[in-house]
Formats: C-alpha cells, sequence, structure tokens
C-alpha cells in the first residue's frame, strides 16, 4: 500500500501520521507539500491534524483552496482512497469532500483527552477490520470539532450506513450532532474524523485501538 | 470601490460564542441582553468602478471563500 501525507503549513500531525503510516506498512509515505499540484502515484492520501494556514477565516478554509487539494479531489473522484484526521475532517468538508462543517466546541473549549468511540459501520475500506459496534478509544485534540449538518444531511448520512465511529454514550466531547465522530463519503472512499487514530497503533503511545483502522486499509488496498 | 461583506451563522446554528459573551454583558449588569449571535466583517478594496459587477464577483467571493453556506449566511455592502 502506498501512501502520501500532506503538509500544509502549520499541520503539525504529519509526521504522526508518517510514523504510523511507516509502522503499519512498513513503507515510508510520500510527504507532500501544499504547494504541489501533482501527487506521487499513491492508493491512500492522509490530510493530517494541526492548524493549517493558522486556521484563518475557517479552520481548513484557506487548505481547501490550496494547489494540492486539486489533485486530492481527482485521486478521490477516481475512487483513491483519503483519509482526513482533525483538521484533515475540517479540510475536508471545507473542500466538499463530505458534507456538513465543523464548529466551535459547544463548550468553547479546546479538548485534548482519550474518547471513547464506537465503530458504527464496518463496510468500508478504513473500518472492516473493526466488529460493528466495537468500543475503541482515540485522543482527540480540537477547539472546533463539534459537527452540524441540517437534520436531512444527518438522516441521509445514517440512513446509507455513513457514519463510521460516533462518540460513545455520555463522550460527546464537543457537541457534535447526533454524536458523530467520523463520516464517510457517498462512494465511501473519503473518511473523516475528529479523534486520532494513528495516536493509538503503538503501547508505547498509550493504546493500539487505531491500529485496526491501518490494518482495514491495508487489506483493502492490497 | 469599497465593500464590507458581513458574515453570520444561519438561523438556527448554534452559536456559543454569542452565547458566551450575552452571559458576560448580563454579568456585567446589562440585564436587557438577550440572545446574542455574532458574526465577522471583512473590508475589501476593489478596482473597478461597476458596482453590479462587483456585487457578482463579492457573491462568487462569498460563495467560494468568504462564507462557509453550510452553516453561514452573507451580506454584501457597497460603499462608492
Amino acid at each position: 500500500m502506498k501512501s502520501a501525507v500532506i503538509v500544509f503549513p502549520a499541520s503539525n500531525c504529519d509526521r504522526d501520521a508518517k510514523v504510523a503510516l511507516e509502522q503499519m506498512t512498513g513503507k515510508t509515505p510520500a510527504m507532500v507539500w501544499h504547494q504541489d499540484s501533482e501527487l506521487p502515484d499513491v492508493d491512500l492520501v492522509v490530510l493530517p491534524g494541526g492548524f493549517s494556514y493558522g486556521d484563518y477565516l475557517r479552520c481548513g478554509a484557506m487548505a481547501s483552496q490550496s494547489a494540492v487539494m486539486r489533485s486530492v479531489k481527482a485521486h478521490a473522484d477516481k475512487g483513491g482512497m483519503v483519509l482526513g484526521v482533525c483538521n484533515g475532517f475540517q479540510v475536508l468538508t471545507e473542500s466538499h469532500m463530505l458534507p456538513g462543517a465543523l464548529m466551535r466546541n459547544a463548550a468553547l473549549k479546546f479538548v485534548c483527552k482519550p474518547v471513547g468511540l464506537e465503530v458504527q459501520e464496518t463496510q468500508s475500506g478504513f473500518t472492516r477490520k473493526y466488529e460493528n459496534g466495537q468500543r475503541v478509544t482515540f485522543p482527540v485534540a480540537h477547539g472546533e470539532g463539534s459537527y452540524f449538518a441540517d437534520e436531512d444531511t444527518l438522516d441521509r448520512l445514517e440512513g446509507e450506513n455513513r457514519v463510521a465511529f460516533r462518540y460513545a454514550k455520555g463522550e460527546n466531547p464537543n457537541g457534535s450532532a447526533r454524536n458523530i465522530a467520523g463520516i464517510l463519503s457517498e462512494k465511501r472512499n473519503v473518511l473523516g474524523l475528529m479523534p486520532h487514530p494513528e495516536r493509538v497503533v503503538d503501547d508505547v503511545l498509550g493504546g493500539t485501538d487505531g491500529r485496526g483502522l491501518f490494518q482495514s486499509l491495508i487489506e483493502a488496498l492490497s | 470601490m469599497k465593500a464590507r461583506v458581513f458574515i453570520t451563522l444561519k438561523n438556527g446554528v448554534l452559536d456559543p460564542q454569542g452565547k458566551a459573551i450575552g452571559h458576560a454583558l448580563n454579568g456585567l449588569g446589562f440585564g436587557s441582553v438577550g440572545e446574542v449571535r455574532q458574526g465577522k466583517v471583512i473590508d475589501l478594496e476593489l478596482s473597478g468602478s461597476d458596482a453590479e459587477a462587483a456585487r457578482t464577483d463579492l457573491k462568487a467571493m462569498c460563495e467560494k471563500l468568504l462564507a462557509n453556506t453550510v452553516i453561514e449566511k452573507y451580506e454584501i455592502e457597497i460603499k462608492q
């Protein structure tokens, strides 16, 4: 499985993503700068966490306009897989590659802690190695992660089984609508989520619940 | 030509910042303050003098970048 990690100015989880991909796939991902308009030939593109462009205007808004995002969209349109974590999820909604928006946390606080999640959908290349309803713990670290979409969009996401991860009961850290933590695109080849699976792939980091996501990708893309 | 764009959250979209501002104003003794909604103002300088053309451009700017129309609405004001 070949992968690339996009690096925006003020991305800060790009190295986490690289280390996790190296550890899980045995291959070093290509690190692609935001001004590069061409992507290398890869199976998976990762949009990492961070504060791209200083969160100017809105989180992810400036990054969505960057040269590389045209290639990322083209990659997804061809069925290529794209994973957006945290700021990467914000970039995906701002790019209209996923519906809805990520808003200021309901309590107005930056939340940085491990959070319990439920895997809601295992029919995807990102989640097939998990059990339906499996409880996992991923860390979150964000100030603007409250998922919002209109009721029709939320109904459609649920009806099409596109809610991949939900915050477990009582664990919603940000006021996200219907406890949504991560969603899939219509073609199920794009996943955006606020929690960080790449930070839980090694016991030394405090957990391994994120390994399933990378193992799913490896199996789906091999 | 100068233009000002007002960007505010759509009705029905929760505004926790506005709520916090309202609480703070109540705490300062401004008991008359009810619901507060906050937003942003963007001032732009534009070349050209055709106000209608500018309005069309500004609308496109709002749709493409300045506002996220999933959660925000915008108003355009053109000052000659």
